[in-house]
C-alpha cells in the first residue's frame, strides 16, 4: 500500500525510472537501492510472512535479515541487495500462491 | 572468470569493510595475489557504506569518522588486486576452497589463505512488535542515510550503545532530529563501568566524541529517557507508537519509525559454517571465533580480522586487517619473520589502544535484560515465528542445545538462518537448563550461508567429481 | 530398580519404542545424547516408504508394509495427544525412470516380490499424459514412474518432537546429555553413563544408532553398523508443485521442497559438500525443471546407520538375555511398527512379530 513516506531525501533524486511494484507504477531513482527507494516512495510493507501472514518490511538493510524479500522474474530476492533499473517489475511476496500454509 | 575457476589465489578476503580493505592493500603491497569478495556493489562495508560517491552534504552530516574511510578506498584502488563486488560467498572450507555467486553465476575458487572480514551484525532486539513494518535496526537507518540520502521523519531511537548518539546526531544535522531517545542503560550501569575507566581513558578519544554528540543532541532539544524498560512497538499494519516504562510511569510515543539498537556482535555465520572454534565472551555477551594475536583462527589457513573476531570498531578493524595481512605474507614466505614483527609492533600497540575503551563501553551500555531474556510471548525467531516461551518449553522437553530446539520448533530454519535469533535462542536455553553458553553452543550453520537458487548450485556439478552413490538402501 | 526398560539412545527409534512401552504401562528411562551428537533423526528425508525395500528379503518389505499400514492410526494418536500435526500423507510415492529399459527391469523385480508377498504390492506404472496429469511439473526426461500406493511421507521433525513431548506426558523419563559407556548384568541391568550416571532396569534396549558399534560388543552384540552420509537441500516455501514424494524430491506441507539425497561413505564426517549438493541439485532439476530458479534455504547432512545388507537388526543378546539391539536406517518408516508391534517382541509375547530374519547372526562368519 502506498502512503505518505516516513522518509525524506536530503536532496531530491533525479534520473527517475518507472518501476512496477505490486501492480502500481512508481518513479524511482535509477541505480539506487531498491529497498530504500520503495521505502522513500511510501511502500510500507513488501511481504507477508508465511505462517501468520503478517506484513513485513525492510529491517536490517544489510542483506542479513531477509525481511525485504520480493519476487523479481519469479525469483525471491532481497530488495536491499539490488539496484533500481528501468522497467523493473517487482511482486510482493504473498503467502505462496494464495494458499495458507499450516505451521 | 567462469564457473569452476579453480585458479589459486594467495589470499582471498571476504568483506570489503575497513578490515578487508586494509588487509587487501597491505597484502598486495607484499606481492600477494589477492581476491577481494564483497556482497555490496561498492567498497566500504557497512561502516563506510557508499563512501566513494558520498556528496559533500552527506559527508558533513555523517561526520569525520565516516569520511576517514576514503583514505582506505584510495589506498585500495591503487593496489593490484582482484576485486569482485556483489559476490555472495555461500560456502568456504578450512582448506581455502570458496564458492560464491555473482549475478546468478556460481564460481569456485581456491586460496592459500582466507581472511574473513565479515564484520558485525546488530544484536537482535526481540521486543513485542519488533516484526512490524517501520521497526528497523538503527544501523539500517544509518545505511539509508549513507547510501540513499534518506532520513526518517518521525522516528524514535530505542536501546543502548554509543551508536545511538551518533545516529541521532546525524539525524539532527540532516534536519530531522529523532522525536526522542529511549535509552535502556541505567545510572548503575554507568557507575559500574567506572571500574574500566582507567582503560577507557586510554581510549579517551571515544569518550570525548560521545560527550560531544550528547551535547549536540541537548542543544537540538532531543528528549532522552534514560533507564527505560519494557519496550514495546505498537501498531496494526505498521509501527505507530513505542510504549515503555520510565521512572515507574508508562510512556507512549506516537511515531512512524522505530530504530532499535543494543550494540553489535560479530557476524559469525561464515566462521560457524566453516566449523571454526568459538567461545562465549562474557564481556560482550556474544560468541567470538577463537583467534590468536594475528587473527589466525583455529584452522591454520583461515584468519579473521575486524568486528567479526570481536567488536573493536572501524579503526581497530583496519589495524587488525593489516596485522593479519602481515602474518599471512610471512606464512607464504613473502616477508621474513623479523620484518613482519617490526612492521606489526606499532600496529599491535595502536590496536591495544583502540581496544582499551571497549570494556568501559560494553559495561556502560549493556544490552537490556528484556532482550537478553525476552518474555514468553515475545517472538524470538522472526522468520519462523517462534516465541521465547516456545524455546523455554523445548528446553523443558530435553533440548539442551539450540540444534535440538531448532529441530523441535524451527527456530533458525528460515531464510536468515538464525542471524537474528541464534544468540537469543542459545541464551534462553542456557538460562533454563542452567548451563553455560559454551556448553549450550550455537546453531550448526551449514552452507549455503546465503540462499541461492537450485540452478546456481547445480552449475557446480562436475559429473566426474560427483557424489558416489555407494549403495541401494535395502 | 529405576525402570522396567532403559533405552540407550533417544532418537526416533528409541523414542518410538519407549512410547510404545509406556503405553503398555511399562516404566521407561531413555538415555539421550548431546545436542551435537550424530543424530539421523534430525537429518532424514521423511519418507514413509515401502517400494524397492526388501527386494531380496520379502519379510523386510512386509515389515515396512505393516508399519506403513499402522502409521495413520499412530500419527493420529500422537498428533491428538500433542496438538502437533505430523503432516502424514500416504497417497503413494514414485520411483522415476529415465529409460524404458530400467522401468521394465524394475517392474520385473516388483512382480517377483509381489508374488512372494501373496499379491499385496499395490503399484501401477504411469507414463506420458497419465503421469503428467498426476505431476504436471515433471521434465521430459522422465520416461515413466512406478506409483506405489503404500508409500507416503511425514514431517520427521514433528515426529521427533511429538514423541519427546508425549513420552514425558505419559511419565517416561528422558535423561539428556548421557552417553551409555557400559552395561552390566546381575539380577538387573545397570547402564553406566559417561558422566557417572547409573541407571538400573530389568531390560535394556540398545537403540543408539551408530553408537551401538561401541556399546554393542560389551553387551554381546556384533552391532556391525557403519555410517553412510546423506545430504539434503530444502527450498523456500512454494505453491504446490509436487503432488507425491519420490527419492528425488518431496514437497512438505509448509511448502518447502526437500531435495535428496546422496549416499556416501564418508566415515564419521557429517559435513555437506559442494560436490554432493550440486549433484543432487542437478538431478532434482532433471526431474522437475521448474526447480531451476527456486531458492535453496538450507542444506544438511546426516549419517545413516547401515548394517552390511542394509536391513534392520533386531536381536536379543545371547550373552545377556533381556538386552536387545534395535537398529535400522528407516526409523521414520518403521516408527509405527516400533511403537505398536516391537513391545510385544521385547515382552516375549505370543503375538510378537516374526523378526527371525533380522537376527544379526546372519552376519556371523
Amino acid at each position: 500500500m502506498k502512503t505518505a513516506s516516513p522518509f525524506e531525501y536530503l536532496a531530491q533524486p533525479t534520473n527517475l525510472v518507472a518501476v512496477r511494484f505490486d501492480g502500481q507504477t512508481y518513479q524511482l531513482p535509477k541505480g539506487e537501492n531498491l529497498a530504500a527507494a520503495l521505502l522513500a516512495a511510501g511502500v510500507r510493507s513488501t511481504r507477508e510472512n508465511p505462517g501468520s501472514n503478517a506484513p513485513r518490511a525492510a529491517f536490517c538493510m544489510m542483506g542479513a535479515c531477509y525481511e525485504c524479500r520480493v519476487r523479481i522474474d519469479g525469483a525471491s530476492v532481497q530488495a536491499c541487495m539490488i539496484q533500481v533499473r528501468d522497467g523493473l517489475v517487482v511482486e510482493k511476496m504473498q503467502p505462496i500462491g494464495g494458499q495458507s500454509y499450516e505451521r | 572468470m567462469s564457473a569452476n575457476d579453480r585458479r589459486d589465489f594467495d589470499l582471498a578476503i571476504i568483506g570489503a569493510g575497513p578490515a578487508g580493505m586494509a588487509a587487501a592493500a597491505q597484502a598486495a603491497s607484499a606481492g600477494l595475489s589477492v581476491l577481494l569478495l564483497d556482497e555490496q556493489a561498492r567498497l566500504g562495508g557497512q561502516i563506510y557504506r557508499d563512501i566513494e560517491r558520498t556528496s559533500e552534504q552527506r559527508g558533513r552530516i555523517l561526520g569525520k569518522d565516516y569520511l576517514a574511510g576514503r583514505a582506505l578506498v584510495d589506498d585500495l584502488v591503487k593496489s593490484s588486486i582482484t576485486y569482485v563486488p556483489q559476490a555472495s560467498v555461500w560456502q568456504a572450507d578450512q582448506d581455502g576452497h570458496l564458492c560464491y555467486t555473482v549475478e546468478g553465476l556460481a564460481t569456485q575458487t581456491k586460496a592459500h589463505r582466507v581472511l574473513l572480514a565479515t564484520g558485525a551484525l546488530e544484536r537482535p532486539v526481540p521486543i513485542p512488535g519488533w516484526t512490524l513494518p517501520g521497526v528497523m535496526m538503527a544501523g539500517a537507518g544509518q545505511i539509508l542515510l549513507k547510501q540513499s540520502g534518506l532520513v526518517a521523519k518521525r522516528a524514535v531511537i530505542a536501546g543502548s550503545g554509543p551508536l545511538i548518539y551518533l545516529i541521532a546526531a546525524q539525524m539532527v544535522r540532516a534536519g530531522n532530529p529523532p522525536l526522542a531517545l529511549i535509552e535502556t542503560q541505567t545510572a548503575a550501569d554507568f557507575w559500574q563501568a567506572q571500574h574500566h575507566l582507567a582503560g577507557a581513558l586510554r581510549g579517551w578519544r571515544y569518550l570525548i566524541k560521545g560527550l560531544g554528540l550528547i551535547g549536540e543532541l541537548r542543544r537540538a532539544g532531543v528528549k532522552r529517557y534514560r533507564g527505560a524498560s519494557d519496550l514495546q512497538a505498537e501498531g496494526q499494519e505498521r509501527a505507530e507508537a513505542l510504549r515503555f516504562s520510565h521512572r515507574g510511569k508508562q510512556q507512549w510515543l506516537a511515531c512512524e519509525t522505530i530504530f532499535l539498537h543494543m550494540g553489535v556482535v560479530p557476524n559469525t555465520q561464515l566462521s560457524r559454517a566453516m566449523n571454526l572454534d568459538h567461545y562465549w565472551s562474557a564481556a560482550q555477551h556474544c560468541f567470538h571465533p577463537k583467534t590468536d594475536g594475528w587473527g589466525r583462527s583455529s584452522a591454520a589457513a583461515i584468519f579473521i580480522a575486524g568486528d567479526g573476531a570481536g567488536i573493536a570498531g572501524a579503526k581497530g578493524a583496519e589495524l587488525a586487517g593489516r596485522i593479519a595481512a602481515l602474518r599471512i605474507a610471512a606464512d607464504l614466505g613473502r616477508l621474513d619473520e623479523a620484518t613482519m614483527a617490526q612492521s606489526a609492533t606499532p600496529l599491535h600497540r595502536e590496536l591495544a589502544r583502540e581496544r582499551a575503551a571497549r570494556p568501559f563501553l560494553d559495561r556502560a551500555y549493556p544490552a537490556s535484560s528484556q532482550v537478553l531474556a525476552p518474555d514468553d510471548a515475545t517472538m524470538v525467531c522472526r522468520c519462523e515465528e517462534v516465541s521465547a516461551g516456545d524455546i523455554r518449553r523445548y528446553a523443558a522437553m530435553g533440548c539442551d542445545g539450540p540444534n535440538q530446539a531448532k529441530a523441535f520448533g524451527r527456530a533458525g530454519m528460515g531464510p536468515c538462518q538464525g542471524r537474528y535469533c541464534g544468540l537469543t535462542v542459545s541464551m534462553l536455553l542456557a538460562s533454563v537448563n542452567q548451563r553455560s553458553l559454551d556448553e549450550t553452543g550455537y546453531f550448526r550453520i551449514r552452507p549455503p550461508i546465503k540462499p541461492l537458487t537450485l540452478g546456481e548450485i547445480a552449475q557446480l556439478d562436475d559429473p566426474d567429481a560427483g557424489a558416489k552413490e555407494v549403495m541401494d538402501l535395502g | 530398580m529405576d525402570a522396567d526398560y532403559v533405552l540407550v539412545g533417544g532418537g526416533i527409534v528409541g523414542l518410538s519404542i519407549a512410547w510404545g512401552l509406556v503405553k503398555r504401562g511399562k516404566r521407561v528411562i531413555v538415555l539421550d545424547g548431546e545436542d551435537g551428537s550424530f543424530r539421523a533423526s534430525r537429518g532424514n528425508f521423511g519418507l514413509v516408504w515401502v517400494q524397492s525395500k526388501g527386494m531380496n528379503q520379502p519379510r523386510y518389505a512386509q515389515w515396512s508394509q505393516e508399519s506403513a499400514a499402522a502409521w495413520g492410526d499412530f500419527a493420529q494418536e500422537l498428533g491428538e495427544a500433542t496438538g502437533r500435526d505430523l503432516g502424514l500423507e500416504q497417497k503413494g510415492g514414485y520411483d522415476f525412470h529415465f529409460s524404458e529399459q530400467s522401468l521394465e527391469e524394475t517392474v520385473a523385480k516388483y512382480e517377483v516380490l509381489k508374488q512372494a508377498l501373496g499379491g499385496n504390492y499395490p503399484y501401477e506404472v504411469l507414463r506420458g499424459n497419465a503421469l503428467r496429469n498426476e505431476e504436471p511439473e515433471l521434465g521430459s526426461s522422465v520416461v515413466g514412474a512406478i506409483l506405489h500406493h503404500q508409500d507416503g511421507h511425514v514431517n520427521p521433525l514433528h515426529l521427533l518432537q511429538a514423541l519427546a513431548q508425549d513420552l514425558r506426558r505419559l511419565g517416561g523419563q528422558v535423561l539428556v546429555g548421557k552417553t551409555g559407556v557400559d552395561v552390566k548384568k546381575s539380577d538387573v541391568f545397570t547402564v553406566l553413563c559417561d558422566d557417572g550416571t547409573r541407571v538400573e532396569a530389568s531390560k535394556v534396549v540398545l537403540s543408539a544408532g551408530l553408537g551401538a558399534a561401541q556399546l554393542g560388543p560389551k553387551m554381546g552384540f556384533l552391532a556391525p553398523v557403519t555410517p553412510v552420509r546423506g545430504q539434503n537441500l530444502i527450498t523456500e516455501k512454494l505453491p504446490r508443485l509436487i503432488n507425491r514424494p519420490s527419492l528425488y524430491a518431496r514437497q512438505v506441507k509448509e511448502g518447502g521442497i526437500q531435495i535428496g539425497y546422496s549416499t556416501e561413505l564418508s566415515g564419521f564426517d557429517d559435513a555437506v559438500t559442494v560436490d554432493s549438493l550440486s549433484s543432487i541439485a542437478t538431478k532434482a532439476i532433471h526431474v522437475y525443471p521448474c526447480l531451476q530458479h527456486v531458492q535453496v534455504v538450507r542444506s544438511w547432512a546426516a549419517l545413516r546407520i547401515m548394517s552390511p545388507d542394509g536391513l534392520p537388526i533386531y536381536q536379543e543378546s545371547p550373552r545377556m538375555p533381556g538386552a536387545f539391539l534395535v537398529t535400522c536406517h528407516s526409523g521414520v518408516s518403521l516408527a509405527a511398527a516400533h511403537a505398536r508391534f516391537l513391545p510385544n517382541w521385547l515382552e516375549g509375547r505370543d503375538d510378537a512379530p516374526d523378526l527371525e530374519v533380522f537376527r544379526e547372526d546372519r552376519f556371523a562368519v
